[in-house]
C-alpha cells in the first residue's frame, strides 16, 4: 500500500498535477506518525510512510496549505474525507486547489489504547495488518490489530470516502451497525448527579493544552472565541474549576451539526479524555430531532441547525406537549 | 463617563400596586454611573416626558433608563422624547417591570426585588448602548392580499380607490369566498349573492386590481415596502386569456359524478367546471383528480366543444414572481369537521347537516333549488333541531374554547326563514346563551322567538340516533324547565364551530406574522392595533385574525385598507438602525450567517487581508447589506467565531445583561 502511495505521488509531482504533497512521516516514535507536506520524490523516499499507525486526519491542514501557491494532492482516508467534504461546504477548503486520494483504512492502532493494556516502556510497533508487534524494553508483545486499535476506529461509522478525485485500494461502505452510540446510550441512563459526576472526573483532568481545538477540523476560526478578547471569555482567569470545564461544553456546542465524528479530539487528547462522546451526544440528538444527519457526508445539504423547515419539531416545546415522544 | 438617568413609572396602579417604585428608584440609583433616580406615576404623560427631556438637559445626561410598560408599547415614544432633549434616541433602555413583572407577580417583595433586578439589567445594557443613526429604505406601491374572501375584497378595492395596486391571491378557482355559499345575511336578510358580487365584478374591472385565481403564494422574502413573493398559479388546463365563460364544456363533459365542493358535496360537477354562474374570473378549470383525458389520455371532448380553443391538456403550474410594499392576510375560515362529534350522528344520517349545508339546501342556486328537502329521501322536513356550540366553547379538548360568534345569528335566521317559508315546521333551537351584540340584532332575534314562533330551548343535545323508519331520535335537556327532551326530527342542523382555514398557518410561516393557539393570527396590539400584525408591513383582514361576521369582516377589511394605504402612500421608510455586521478579521467565510438569514441580507467577498506575518492573504468574507437586514440577529447566533454582532444588541450588551441578572 504505501509503495503504491508514494509511487502515485511521484507521477502526479513529476507530470505537475501537484506541485506539493501532504502525507504522514514517522514522528518521534514509529507508532507516532505526524503529517507532513513533501515536495520531492526524494523527500518521499526519505520519509513518507502511510501503515497502520497514519491516524492524523490531514483535512484541517488543507485550509491553509489549500491557499498556498499551485496546487497540492492529499491522502484521505474514509473518515477524513467527511472532514474534508464539510471544510469544503464552509469554504474553508478551496477545492480547486486540492487533489484528493482515497486510501484504503482497516483501522489505526493507537498506542494509548495499547497502554491501557498495562503495556509499558513501548520502544517501537509494527503491524502486519493482522497482529501487531509490540517491542517494550521488557520483552516483545503480540496483539490482534482489532484490540490495539484507537477509539475512534474502534467504533468506526464508515469506510466510504465521500469525497476523492481518485483511489487507491478499496472503498467500503457506511457502517450502519456502527455502535458509536453505546456510551452515549449509558450516559443518557444516567441520573443528571451520576452523569455530573462522569463528566466531572472526566473534564477535571483537562489541562487546557488545547490539542483537542487544534486539531478539531470543524474548529477553523480565524480567531476562536476562547482567543478573542472582544468575547469576554477569553484568557479570563477561572472563578472555579467547572468553569474550565465549560471550554469543552462550549466547544461542542459550537462545533454542533458541523462535527463529522472524526474522533481526532479523543486520539489527541494526552489526558485521555472521551471529548468524542459530547460530540456524539450531540449528533445523535440532531438525529434524533431532525432525522439522520451526517455532516461532511456531501457539500450540498443543509444543516439541521442552519435551516429551518415546516416540519422542524421544537424540542423543549414538544416534550411539554407531550408530542414526538 | 456615563451619566445615566433612572425614570421608573407607577404606570398608575398596574406596576405601583406591586412593585415598591420608590424603593426601585432608590436602590437603581446606588448603581454605577446612575446620576439621577426618580418615579412618576405616568411617564408616558407629557409631564412624564417632560420630567425626561429636563433630566437629560439639566443633568447632562447620556444614557437613560426607563422602568415600565413593554418596549413594544412605548419605546418609540421614549426614543423620541430623548431625541427632542438632544441625544441619541438609541441612548434609551427600558426595563419591562409592568408585563415581565408587577402583572405576573401577587407578593411586593418578590415584585419589588426583581423590578431591581431588571432595572440594573438595563443600566448594564445602556453603559454599552452606542448613538445609532437609521437609514432609509424605499416602498414598492403594490399590496398583495393573499385570501379572495369578502374581507381580502374589500381590502383589496378599498387600496386600489387609493390608488395603489392590488394583487389578490386566491386558491380556487373564483374569488368570492364562504359569502358565496351563503343564502341570505343577517339581520337585514338581504341576499348574500346579491351584496357580494357586484363587489366581485368590480375587483375584476378595476384596473389597479389585479387576480390570481387558482394560485397560491409559494414563499415570501423581504421586509416591510420590500417584499418578495413567489405566487404559484397552478394548473387550470384552461387558457384563461381565451376562455369566455361560456360553460359549454362544463354541461358536455362526460364525467358526471364529481363531488361538487360549492355544493359541499350534496350534488355533482362535471370535471371540467366554473363554480357558480357569478364566478370571477368566469373561467373553466378541469379537476386533474377527475379528468379522463389528464388521467388516462383519452376523452377530450372539452376540447373537441370549446369555440374558443382554450383548453390546453399540457399546461404547467407557472411561477410569477412580483415585489410589493405590503401584504394583507385574509385566509379566512371554515367549518370545523365534525368527526369527534358523533353524538350528533353526522357521519350515520344525511339528514344531519352543518349550517352552511343548510345555507346550501334552501339557496335557489343548490342542489335542490332553494327547496328545503331532507338529503335523505328529498322529503320536506316537517320536524327541524337546530344545535348551537358545536364544537365552540368546548373546553373538553375535541372542539374549540372559542365562541364563533356568527352561530347564533345564523341559526336565528335559519329558523325564521323556515318558519316563513314552511309556517307547518316545527323548529327547534338548543342553545346554551343566545348572544347578540350588534346592532340590530337582538331585535333580530327576539322576532324569530316572537313572531315566528320558533322554540327557543336552553340545554345540550345530548344524542342524536337515527331510526329505521328515517326519523332522527334527539335527545336533550331542558334547563329551565329542568326536563329531558326527546324529539322525533326529520333534520337535525349543527352549527358547527369555525376555526382558521388550514393553510393560513403556512402563510403565517411565510409572512413570518405569530399566531395563537387557535391559529389565528395576532394582532400587534389586541386593542390599539387591531388590523396590523406584529411584523411590520403584514396586515390582518377578516376572520383569519378572529371570527367575525360579515359586516364586521368587511368593517376591519376597510380598516385593514387603511392601514396599508398609509404604508404605501410613504416614499421612504426609516430603517431600524439595529442590523448586523460582521467583524471581517474574525470572519471565516463559513456561510453559516447566510443560511440563516430569512431576508438575504448577506453576502460574500473575497478581500484582502494583511495577516500578522507581513504576507497578503485572500479571505472570503461575510458582508451585511443593512438596507436589507431587519435585525433578527439568526446570524449572530450562527455565527460560530462570532464575527456577527448586531447594532443596539451586541453580544457584549447580551453578556452584561445576563451578568446583571447574575449578580
Amino acid at each position: 500500500m504505501q509503495e503504491a502511495v508514494i509511487n502515485r505521488a511521484k507521477e502526479l509531482l513529476a507530470d505537475g498535477t501537484v506541485n506539493r504533497v501532504a502525507g504522514w512521516k514517522t514522528g518521534e516514535f514509529s507508532f507516532d506518525t505526524t503529517p507532513a507536506v513533501f515536495t520531492s520524490a526524494e523527500e518521499l523516499d526519505a520519509d513518507f510512510v502511510y501503515n497502520d499507525f497514519c491516524a492524523p486526519n490531514l483535512s484541517k491542514y488543507l485550509v491553509k496549505e489549500s491557499r498556498k501557491e499551485g496546487k497540492l494532492l492529499v491522502f484521505l482516508k474514509p473518515c477524513d474525507t467527511y472532514s474534508f467534504n464539510q471544510l469544503v461546504k464552509e469554504h474553508r477548503i478551496l477545492r480547486e486547489n486540492v487533489y484528493v486520494i482515497g486510501v484504503e483504512c482497516t483501522g489505526k492502532v493507537d498506542a494509548e489504547t495499547v497502554k491501557l493494556k498495562g503495556i509499558k516502556g513501548i520502544t517501537s510497533m509494527e503491524s502486519d495488518g493482522e497482529n501487531v508487534t509490540i517491542h517494550t524494553l521488557y520483552g516483545n508483545k503480540v496483539l490482534p490489530k482489532s484490540e490495539t486499535l484507537g477509539t475512534k476506529c474502534a467504533t468506526c461509522k464508515s469506510k466510504k470516502h465521500v469525497a476523492y478525485d481518485e483511489l487507491i485500494g478499496n472503498d467500503g461502505e457506511v457502517d450502519e451497525e456502527s455502535k458509536r452510540f453505546e456510551v452515549v446510550e449509558k450516559l443518557e441512563a444516567m441520573t443528571p448527579d451520576e452523569r455530573y459526576e462522569f463528566w466531572r472526573g472526566e473534564l477535571s483532568r483537562c489541562i487546557r493544552c488545547n490539542a483537542c481545538r487544534n486539531v478539531c477540523p470543524a474548529c477553523t476560526c480565524e480567531s476562536c472565541v476562547f482567543d478573542n478578547p472582544d468575547s469576554g471569555i477569553a484568557q479570563k482567569a477561572a472563578a472555579d474549576s467547572f468553569e474550565e470545564n465549560m471550554f469543552h461544553i462550549i466547544r461542542a456546542f459550537h462545533v454542533t451539526g458541523r462535527c463529522t465524528d472524526c474522533g481526532e479530539c479523543t486520539r489527541v487528547c494526552p489526558q485521555n479524555i472521551p471529548l468524542h462522546l459530547l460530540n456524539r451526544k450531540y449528533i445523535k440528538d440532531i438525529n434524533k430531532f431532525y432525522g439522520d444527519f451526517q455532516a461532511g457526508a456531501d457539500t450540498i445539504s443543509k444543516a439541521p441547525l442552519n435551516d429551518y423547515t415546516f416540519g422542524d419539531c421544537e424540542p423543549s416545546i414538544v416534550y411539554s406537549r407531550g408530542g414526538n415522544e | 463617563m456615563h451619566r445615566i438617568g433612572v425614570f421608573v413609572c407607577h404606570c398608575g396602579t398596574n406596576i405601583a400596586g406591586t412593585v415598591d417604585v420608590k424603593a426601585v428608584a432608590e436602590a437603581l440609583g446606588k448603581e454605577p454611573g446612575v446620576v439621577s433616580s426618580v418615579e412618576y406615576q405616568y411617564m408616558c404623560s407629557e409631564a412624564g416626558q417632560t420630567l425626561i427631556k429636563d433630566a437629560i438637559k439639566n443633568l447632562k445626561l447620556t444614557g437613560v433608563v426607563i422602568c415600565s410598560c413593554s418596549p413594544r408599547m412605548h419605546e418609540t415614544t421614549f426614543r423620541r422624547t430623548a431625541a427632542a432633549a438632544g441625544i441619541n434616541p438609541y441612548m434609551v433602555e427600558i426595563a419591562n417591570i409592568r408585563e415581565q413583572c408587577s402583572w405576573i407577580h401577587k407578593d411586593k417583595a418578590t415584585a419589588t426585588e426583581k423590578a431591581i433586578i431588571l432595572g440594573r439589567t438595563a443600566i448594564a445594557k445602556v453603559t454599552l448602548n452606542t448613538p445609532l443613526t437609521s437609514m432609509e429604505s424605499p416602498v414598492t406601491k403594490r399590496a398583495l392580499v393573499i385570501g379572495g374572501g369578502i374581507a381580502g375584497i374589500q381590502t383589496a378595492l378599498d387600496i386600489a380607490e387609493a390608488g395603489f395596486e392590488v394583487d389578490i391571491v386566491e386558491k380556487n378557482s373564483t374569488i368570492g369566498g364562504k359569502m358565496t355559499q351563503i343564502d341570505k345575511t343577517f339581520p337585514t336578510l338581504d341576499c348574500a349573492a346579491c351584496i357580494l358580487t357586484p363587489k366581485m365584478v368590480d375587483c375584476a374591472q378595476n384596473e389597479k386590481i389585479n387576480i390570481y385565481s387558482y394560485s397560491e403564494v409559494e414563499s415570501v422574502s423581504g421586509f416591510v415596502g420590500n417584499f418578495t413573493a413567489k405566487i404559484k398559479k397552478k394548473a387550470r388546463y384552461v387558457d384563461a386569456a381565451k376562455c369566455t365563460g361560456c360553460g359549454v364544456c362544463t354541461e358536455k363533459c362526460p364525467m358526471k359524478n364529481v363531488p361538487n365542493e360549492f355544493n359541499l358535496g350534496m350534488n355533482n360537477r362535471r370535471a371540467i367546471y366554473i363554480p357558480f354562474a357569478q364566478a370571477v374570473p368566469k373561467v373553466a378549470t378541469i379537476d386533474a383528480d377527475y379528468c379522463n383525458m389528464l388521467k388516462k389520455g383519452k376523452c377530450g371532448v372539452c376540447a373537441k366543444v370549446c369555440t374558443a380553443g382554450a383548453i390546453d391538456y399540457k399546461q404547467q403550474d407557472e411561477y410569477v414572481e412580483r415585489e410589493y410594499g405590503a401584504i394583507v392576510a385574509a385566509t379566512g375560515y371554515n367549518p370545523i369537521s365534525l368527526e369527534n362529534y358523533d353524538e350528533f350522528a353526522y357521519s350515520q344520517s344525511k339528514d344531519v347537516i352543518t349550517s352552511l349545508e343548510f345555507e346550501r339546501l334552501t339557496n335557489a342556486a343548490g342542489p335542490t333549488s332553494g327547496q328545503l328537502l331532507r338529503p335523505s329521501d328529498g322529503q320536506h322536513p316537517h320536524t327541524i333541531v337546530f344545535v348551537q356550540c358545536v364544537g365552540s366553547r368546548d373546553t373538553s379538548g375535541c372542539g374549540k374554547p372559542y365562541c364563533s360568534k356568527i352561530c347564533c345569528m345564523y341559526t336565528a335566521k335559519h329558523a325564521m326563514l323556515t318558519r316563513d317559508k314552511y309556517p307547518d315546521t316545527d323548529v327547534y333551537v338548543f342553545y346554551i346563551d343566545v348572544r347578540t351584540p350588534g346592532k340590530n340584532f337582538d331585535e333580530f332575534y327576539r322576532r324569530a322567538v316572537e313572531e315566528y314562533g320558533v322554540h327557543y330551548i336552553k340545554g345540550m343535545v345530548g344524542k342524536v340516533s337515527p331510526r329505521a323508519d328515517g326519523k332522527l331520535m334527539v335527545q336533550a335537556s331542558d334547563l329551565i324547565a329542568n326536563e329531558q327532551l326527546h324529539i322525533e326530527a326529520d333534520l337535525v342542523v349543527l352549527a358547527a364551530a369555525i376555526e382558521p382555514d388550514k393553510s393560513a398557518r403556512s402563510v403565517a410561516t411565510m409572512l413570518t406574522a405569530s399566531m395563537d393557539t387557535n391559529d389565528f393570527f395576532t394582532e400587534a396590539h389586541p386593542k390599539l392595533r387591531p388590523v396590523e400584525s406584529p411584523t411590520a408591513g403584514v396586515f390582518l383582514s377578516g376572520v383569519c385574525q378572529g371570527p367575525k361576521d360579515i359586516p364586521e369582516t368587511v368593517a376591519q377589511a376597510s380598516a385593514c385598507a387603511a392601514k396599508v394605504i398609509g404604508l404605501l402612500a410613504k416614499d421612504k421608510l426609516t430603517c431600524n438602525p439595529c442590523v448586523a455586521h460582521s467583524n471581517e478579521n474574525l470572519c471565516n467565510g463559513c456561510s453559516a450567517c447566510e443560511k440563516v438569514c430569512p431576508y438575504g441580507a448577506i453576502t460574500y467577498s473575497d478581500k484582502e487581508f494583511r495577516m500578522p506575518d507581513r504576507t497578503v492573504a485572500i479571505r472570503r468574507v461575510a458582508l451585511v447589506n443593512p438596507a436589507v437586514c431587519q435585525g433578527c440577529g439568526a446570524c449572530t447566533v450562527a455565527c460560530p467565531s462570532g464575527a456577527m454582532d448586531l447594532f443596539g444588541f451586541s453580544n457584549k450588551q447580551i453578556m452584561a445583561e445576563v451578568d446583571a441578572i447574575c449578580k
